[in-house]
């Protein structure tokens, strides 16, 4: 099964030049962990970061370099380099710390019909917002469109639009122009990850979604 | 630089390393003084970034890439953390092992140094409305948006310039892969 939806070249760029926000960052590097064919861009991109740093007129330092000699102890030795273990984990690795390996291990909290949620802690200063959302199997998401940018990667099953089908790795890069309307797949059902990088409009979609059971 | 790096990851190297502070650190200060720090915050950024590629170099091998690109996803994310102060998910370019050791070429190091210099010269050759949008984003550490609005260009253009820079960029180092 390959993964035949990617992140938008212009996304991926801000991504390597850390002008991307937190939200969105996170999807990005999640799939990146399950995509090949975008780590190799995103190298390139990394390169032309380098470059640009490079042509800077250096600004010389202040102090003398450190001695190093002492401080050999503080190196970390190759071997210790894979600090978590990937098998028998269907979460991806930058997320891991957050909702550990297992998506089966997930807390989940109902939305509405057929949609649960878990939401993810961003940074104080980021704005955005990130959350998981299961939705059960045939079951849609109320069709929206996007102030800002909203990205929505698949971890399990998977779901169709206007644009496609979705499943696992695919990643959904989408514009406050495009409108969609998802819906889970009818066997399995779809746990996504979605992050957007505009609160209010996300909320009003999640409000229309869950109004008559929550409070957003 | 990237021998520089190898000898402080095979055998902690000082001098080595002071080479490469030496190099990089005036660098890495001015990389941060764009993105708006002063100066004395800039030269403890720089030294930060410094001690992390001596603590991490275990972890490198010139077969992922350049010393010097390695050393700007370092600066980078140190960058976000601390002047953005948001989570850098940003891995170093470190884990993902298959593609290092499917294709193990001897002249791997030389093939980077290569990348790197027609990387240089596509940027060089960037038509000047699209080396902006890539400039912004990069050394001034703007969103999507924040570029559009600082150049009252459409969101879409900016996106479009972005695709179209990379396009080039990746056609001059094309014959090398």
């Amino acid at each position: 099964m390959s993964i035949t939806h990617h992140i938008d070249t212009s996304t991926l760029m801000s991504f390597a030049a850390g002008s991307l926000g937190e939200a969105l960052s996170a999807v990005t590097a999640a799939h990146l962990d399950m995509c090949a064919a975008c780590r190799a861009e995103l190298r390139l991109l990394d390169e032309i970061g380098s470059a640009l740093v490079d042509d800077l007129a250096p600004s010389p330092l202040d102090s003398a370099p450190p001695t190093m000699q002492l401080r050999r102890l503080e190196a970390e030795v190759r071997a210790e380099a894979p600090a978590v273990a990937r098998s028998g984990s269907d979460v991806p690795l930058p997320l891991q710390r957050f909702i550990g390996a297992r998506l089966d291990d997930v807390s989940w909290s109902r939305l509405g019909i057929g949609v649960w949620q878990h939401r993810l802690r961003l940074s104080s200063k980021a704005s955005g917002d990130l959350r998981l959302l299961r939705i059960a199997p045939g079951r849609a998401v109320p069709e929206h469109g996007h102030t800002g940018n909203e990205m929505t990667l698949v971890l399990k099953g998977a779901y169709s639009d206007a644009l496609g089908t979705f499943r696992r790795g695919d990643l959904a890069d989408l514009d406050e122009e495009i409108e969609h309307q998802p819906v889970a797949d009818a066997q399995e059902g779809c746990i996504c990850l979605v992050a957007s990088d505009a609160p209010l409009r996300f909320k009003g979609l999640m409000g229309r979604l869950t109004q008559p059971f929550t409070r957003i | 630089m990237s021998d520089l790096l190898q000898r402080i990851a095979d055998r902690g190297d000082a001098e080595a390393f002071r080479k490469l502070f030496l190099t990089f650190g005036p660098r890495v200060k001015a990389y941060m003084m764009r993105h708006g720090a002063d100066a004395g915050k800039a030269e403890e950024l720089a030294q930060e970034t410094l001690l992390v590629v001596w603590r991490k170099a275990g972890l490198y091998s010139d077969d992922k890439g350049s010393a010097a690109t390695w050393i700007f996803t370092i600066a980078r994310n140190l960058r976000i953390d601390r002047l953005r102060r948001e989570v850098p998910f940003q891995a170093l370019p470190e884990g993902h092992q298959e593609e290092a050791s499917s294709e193990a070429l001897p002249d791997e190091a030389l093939t980077a140094r290569e990348r790197q210099e027609r990387v240089r010269a596509a940027l060089a050759t960037l038509p000047p409305d699209q080396h902006e949008v890539v400039t912004l984003s990069y050394l001034e550490g703007l969103s999507h948006s924040e570029i559009a609005s600082r150049t009252g260009l459409a969101l879409g253009t900016v996106k479009s310039r972005m695709r179209l820079a990379y396009q080039k960029i990746r056609e001059a180092v094309e014959d090398l892969q």
